[in-house]
């Protein structure tokens, strides 16, 4: 199939007082029409900005887009006018914000801000769009749809709020939806609900997900490919079954091995990745992962490995990848 | 389980807090039942587990029972002293004896005292040590849980998140405490260090004894680093076991449900598991359904669960349930 999404070499800094954060440094990845594709990484890791830099979302001062290209179905979204880019955001590619509550306008009713963009993208008028927005909350299981067109956010809960959202960006029928964390404000059981929700709509509408968290689990029931993010780079990629029946990064090791798992075996000591996370002012010229890598050795804190092939579709950037081969992350004492 | 081996027993407790109308003559017009009839004990030197979605009343139940909250009704007892009943010196002495962790590690630490300031800060309020003693002693802490001792003099944004956590740890340690309450210690936490303060804190109870009582909601977390669980769903404990119990033969079809959300970080598994949605939201604690709580949204409720709240009940030993299917089915006699 097509590529939908081809990105190259982005990098996104933020100029700050305290110096240049390198949020993003030099990432590649492709993403085929209809697929799913999982970003994973700890807080500060680069993978909100990522997918902010390809929306072109980067608030600028202090942020900046330094370098890269983004293609979306072969045309460079970087170098398109802020009136172009305008007409992508919401009809070709839409985002679900993590924060329920703070993404909505609290002072306008939830069918106000669904109609807008339908509106605005889709020419049409408000009778039409308020029929297509109560579509679009019965969509995504609203019970009373057309009824609750009139309502502000705060007389939803925050799962509703979610779902609300999730209408929102699929209005105008996005060939990509990219979620950041969606699910990371919301209770189990709600989180269940909107990962179900997501799987029916990516099958019935045939649009490509990205989807950003840092719940290992998550991902596991939802995509086909995961990238993992350490410090602005990719450090490894993987198809979903290959990065959990064989991690290769000491990183991804670590994240795997430091997680309880409702199926072990009780008892089981968790290997915790020692350290803090990385500072991305101050870089050493080395693999960011360095000072709390068990497999460390001289030369990765002298260079940066780059990604390399260490299976179908598995990428890993380690210079020691041939040390974590057959390593499982649940060895624990 | 003998009862001198019990050091908490909670009985009955309730917490409401007043919903109020009007500035100058306030009107009390309703209730927010956070906590609605709760008991359980709590062993010597084990981990309870307590767990339940946002709003339940997990963090009620914690800040109750070491009486930051005065509760609306029921009892404490603590090493077999009712804490209820407690006032001004009494109290403050057991104080000494209970301590609590909190969620979040950015706003549970003063960012004007020094690491010092804050780990010595118990020690001085219950005039244990002071001056250079305190100053040994703080040094001690930091080193117990992991800090170089050497920060003392260093404020709370110089620290990591982790590291945060880590001095909390270690002034909830200082008074050399028998119980402490976590309230989701790592939630706020990035998931490689969560790792880290949780095998600190199982290191602490093997070393000090401790008797922890550890509120989350990750729930694979909490199966994690407890001996027994209690489930809770607006306001009551809806089911408590020891832990292979409750993840493995759970009884109530909110535990059902709730361990079925849980996504295991392997997919081959994740394939084939079978899942319970729940339909809608958790309803309002100002005003709970009638009859059992978790009605409206029960997969399998029954007519008398909307009409009658089901009690508490041991169904086989050590496992307690609520639930009116579970007990016409199981109990001994039917």
């Amino acid at each position: 199939m097509a590529n939908l999404l081809e990105v190259r070499n982005l990098q996104t800094q933020f100029f700050t007082q305290d110096g240049v954060v390198h949020a993003v440094s030099g990432i590649s990845y492709d993403l085929q029409e209809g697929a799913c594709l999982g970003i994973v990484g700890e807080s500060g890791c680069g993978k909100s900005v990522s997918v902010l830099s390809v929306m072109r979302l980067i608030p600028d001062p202090p942020g900046k887009i330094v370098g890269g290209e983004v293609f979306f179905r072969g045309r460079d979204l970087l170098r398109l006018s802020d009136e172009e880019m305008r007409y992508v955001r919401g009809a070709e590619i839409a985002m679900v914000f993590q924060e329920p509550m703070t993404s909505l306008n609290p002072v306008l009713t939830i069918g106000f801000q669904i109609m807008e963009a339908l509106k605005l993208h889709q020419g049409m008028n408000n009778k039409e769009a308020r029929e297509r927005a109560a579509e679009l909350l019965a969509m995504v299981n609203i019970p009373q749809a057309a009824d609750r067109l009139d309502d502000f956010p705060h007389q939803f809960s925050g799962g509703m709020r979610q779902r609300v959202m999730i209408a929102m960006a699929l209005s105008c029928s996005p060939s990509l939806l990219i979620a950041d964390e969606p699910t990371t404000a919301l209770d189990v059981t709600i989180q269940a609900q909107i990962v179900e929700l997501v799987k029916r709509l990516r099958d019935k509408l045939g649009m490509a997900v990205i989807w950003i968290t840092h719940d290992l689990g998550v991902i596991a029931r939802l995509a086909e490919r995961v990238i993992v993010m350490y410090a602005g780079y990719i450090i490894e990629e993987a198809t979903v079954k290959e990065l959990y029946a064989s991690p290769r990064h000491p990183y991804t090791l670590g994240l795997l091995g430091s997680l309880p798992r409702l199926d072990e075996a009780p008892g089981t000591k968790l290997v915790s990745v020692r350290g803090q996370p990385p500072d991305l002012i101050y870089r050493s010229p080395g693999c960011p992962f360095a000072p709390r890598c068990n497999y460390k050795t001289e030369h990765c804190e002298r260079e940066m490995p780059l990604l390399e092939a260490v299976g179908v579709g598995h990428q890993v950037a380690c210079w020691e990848k041939s040390r974590t081969e057959g390593v499982r992350p649940y060895d624990r004492e | 389980m003998t009862g001198n081996n019990v050091l908490v027993q909670v009985q009955n407790l309730k917490k409401y807090f007043p919903i109020t109308r009007g500035l100058v003559f306030s009107r009390h017009v309703g209730d927010v039942k956070a906590v609605d009839d709760v008991s359980f004990d709590i062993v010597r030197g084990e981990t309870l587990g307590l767990v339940g979605e946002s709003g339940c009343g997990k963090t009620t139940v914690g800040r109750t029972i070491i009486q930051l909250y005065r509760p609306t009704a029921g009892h404490i007892y603590y090493d077999g002293q009712d804490l209820t009943q407690m006032k001004g010196s009494d109290m403050r002495h057991m104080r000494r004896r209970m301590q609590i962790i909190f969620q979040d590690p950015y706003a549970s630490l003063n960012p004007r005292l020094t690491v010092g300031a804050i780990v010595g800060e118990p020690l001085e309020i219950h005039r244990v040590a002071h001056g250079k003693e305190m100053r040994e002693r703080v040094e001690q802490l930091l080193e117990l849980v992991g800090l170089n001792p050497y920060f003392v003099n260093r404020y709370p944004h110089e620290f990591s998140g982790g590291q945060r956590q880590r001095i909390g740890v270690a002034r909830a340690l200082a008074l050399e405490p028998e119980f402490i309450v976590c309230d989701e210690p790592i939630s706020a936490l990035d998931v490689s260090i969560q790792a880290q303060i949780v095998n600190l804190l199982e290191e602490l109870q093997g070393k000090l004894g401790l008797t922890y009582l550890f509120i989350a909601h990750d729930l694979s977390m909490v199966r994690h680093i407890s001996d027994r669980v209690a489930v809770m769903y607006l306001g009551k404990v809806v089911e408590l076991s020891d832990r292979n119990t409750v993840y493995t033969n759970p009884l109530h079809p909110y535990t059902q449900a709730l361990l079925s959300a849980v996504p295991i970080p392997d997919p081959v598994v994740e394939e084939k598991r079978q899942r319970i949605i729940l339909e809608g939201d958790v309803p309002s604690p100002v005003n709970p359904p009638p009859g059992c709580n978790f009605s409206t949204r029960c997969p399998v409720a029954m007519d008398v669960c909307c009409e009658i709240d089901p009690d508490f009940i041991e169904i086989e030993p050590g496992h307690f349930c609520a639930c009116h299917l579970v007990q016409s089915q199981k109990r001994p006699g039917n």
